[in-house]
């Protein structure tokens, strides 16, 4: 168990160390047997599970302490600032003295919250934000768990934030606090429908719930056969599902234009009440959320770690390039547009979001029925 | 048919790609911020920073203790008590500016007749306590020594246009 698992790893390593490398893998595995006997092979995937899980998870918080201090810095640009450049060089600690600043603010428990509540509410914004990322693929063997209805798991999963939204508007006691949660968790809710209705037509595409399966099928068509396979990626077929799939995972995420969680110039949201700690987990969770949006609209529609032409290889690499790329797009229309009313933001996803993908579901299904079909 | 141009306009997204280039536009122009310690805006002759009383190159203060600057000043933040020295001239006992209310208008340098408290360039300057920021006859004046080159300069420029 633990040979085969590790023998995997030797295409990283340099020639010289590979004799080495399983000289070690061997010795380990005549060692944990004879500790553990029949028990090692579970034992040993029980850790090497946790040791990926680690990986994963210490990646994600780095990325989301740079992906702050990416922000800051792109939006000042926008604004013809320079950004934060006082912490260290360039101003790359910046993150650094963020989550110094958040660890020493007070705690402040308001007398008539439901103590458990308000403090496990950070918890439940935060926590499914990061378990949707078990099943993301970062490339077709670079994935925690491949299950085969991924896309639904995450689906399934990010939906179970809204609760930490509820529980955070409902535990402080607090009138404003719950009002923002109800239209924090509308919002939500609301467009999650357009969302799932996107997602439709992109599993009928790929006739697949498996990310992997999702990705792989993008990468075949006409264009990709010419060598040009960022053609053939689901953004061009389905242009309308990608626009209507990244606006609504604006406002999934609670961002810019649909911050009203947020709104720090004209409307309280559902943290009014949380500070220091308990609020950076919020901030925490937004983040993730939003890092998933850019990977599920990398995965989905830009053809995940598939290289745009065919003659550059496939690496999770590109992967990363179209996170950024999609993060990038999310500042840049932090900077670009004001928030909107939250009437506005309901027309938007009832009666603009949710036809436009009920009609382009059904020219899809048409099309994938005609003899002009392009996906077999 | 307005309207139906209106939606087909608004599904393109036009407007909003419109907006877009603009701030996109604006990611890679020149920027504006002064990194301060080390860039410095420039400052004219007339800045009005913290005060001094200055004094004749002789050595003797100018101020006459008129006491027009305190009834000038609109926020009521100097104090002065006229006195008679030992050789019969009119002098002020104390002169107090009180940085606190100070709203640096400029109005006591307009009013002084011999150009006794002027305001000057300086603008970094700190008090730990709020007492600190209140400014006695001798900072004063010691304010006015050690930036009277400054000072006379600066007046010097604005000279052909009082």
């Amino acid at each position: 168990m633990m040979v085969e698992t590790l023998q995997a790893l030797q295409q990283f390593l340099p020639g010289f160390l590979i004799p080495h490398f399983n000289w070690l893998v061997q010795l380990g595995d005549q060692l944990g047997e004879s500790m553990f006997g029949t028990y090692w092979p579970d034992l040993f995937t029980l850790v090497w599970t946790l040791v990926k899980v680690l990986i994963i998870v210490s990646v994600l918080m780095f990325a989301l302490s740079y992906t702050t201090f990416a922000e800051r810095k792109i939006i000042g640009w926008m604004q013809v600032r320079i950004g934060p450049n006082r912490v260290g060089p360039w101003g790359l600690f910046q993150p650094l003295a963020d989550g110094l600043k958040f660890l020493f603010k007070e705690v402040v428990l308001p007398t008539k919250a439901d103590k458990i509540v308000y403090l496990l509410a950070p918890v439940f914004s935060f926590g499914p934000a990061l378990i949707a990322w078990a099943v993301i693929p970062f490339s077709d063997f670079l994935v925690l768990a491949d299950v085969n209805a991924s896309l639904l798991f995450v689906m399934s999963i990010t939906s179970v934030s809204v609760y930490g939204i509820i529980l955070a508007g409902w535990s402080p006691n607090s009138k404003y606090a719950f009002l923002g949660a109800m239209r924090s968790a509308a919002q939500m809710i609301s467009y999650e429908v357009s969302m799932g209705l996107s997602l439709v037509v992109v599993m009928m595409v790929s006739s697949s719930l498996n990310l992997v399966e999702i990705v792989e099928g993008q990468g075949q068509g006409l264009f990709a056969d010419m060598g040009l396979t960022f053609l053939s990626w689901n953004w061009l077929c389905l242009l309308p599902m990608f626009v209507v799939y990244v606006v609504s995972s604006f406002a999934e995420a609670n961002r810019a234009p649909f911050d009203l969680a947020e709104g720090e110039s004209e409307i309280v949201g559902f943290h009014v009440e949380y500070s220091g700690m308990p609020f950076a987990v919020f901030q925490l969770g937004e983040y993730t959320a939003m890092l998933m949006g850019c990977t599920l609209v990398s995965l989905l529609f830009l053809g995940g770690w598939l290289s745009p032409v065919s003659f550059l290889p496939d690496s999770f690499l590109w992967l990363f390039a179209k996170i950024f790329a999609v993060l990038v797009l999310f500042f840049w229309v932090r900077a670009t547009f004001p928030r909107y009313r939250y009437d506005q933001i309901m027309r938007l996803g009832w009666k603009v979001f949710i036809p436009i993908c009920l009609i382009w579901l059904a020219v899809v299904a048409c099309w994938m029925l005609s003899p002009w079909t392009i996906w077999k | 048919m307005g309207s139906m141009k209106e939606i087909f306009n608004s599904l393109l997204l036009k407007e909003l790609l419109k907006g877009l280039s603009v701030t996109g536009r604006h990611a890679f122009a020149r920027k504006t911020t002064v990194r301060y310690p080390e860039e410095r805006t420039p400052q004219s002759f007339r800045f009005r920073g913290l005060h001094a009383l200055r004094r004749y190159p002789d050595g003797e203060e100018r101020c006459i203790a008129c006491k027009l600057c305190e009834a000038v000043c609109p926020a009521m933040a100097i104090t002065i008590d006229p006195g008679e020295r030992e050789d019969g001239s009119r002098r002020t006992t104390r002169y107090d500016i009180d940085l606190n209310k100070c709203i640096f208008c400029g109005f006591c340098e307009e009013a002084c007749p011999v150009d006794a408290i002027v305001l000057t360039r300086v603008f970094e300057y700190h008090g730990e306590k709020q007492s600190d920021l209140y400014y006695t006859k001798p900072m004063l004046l010691a304010n006015g020594d050690r930036y009277e080159k400054e000072i006379a300069a600066d007046r010097e420029l604005d000279s052909k246009y009082r």
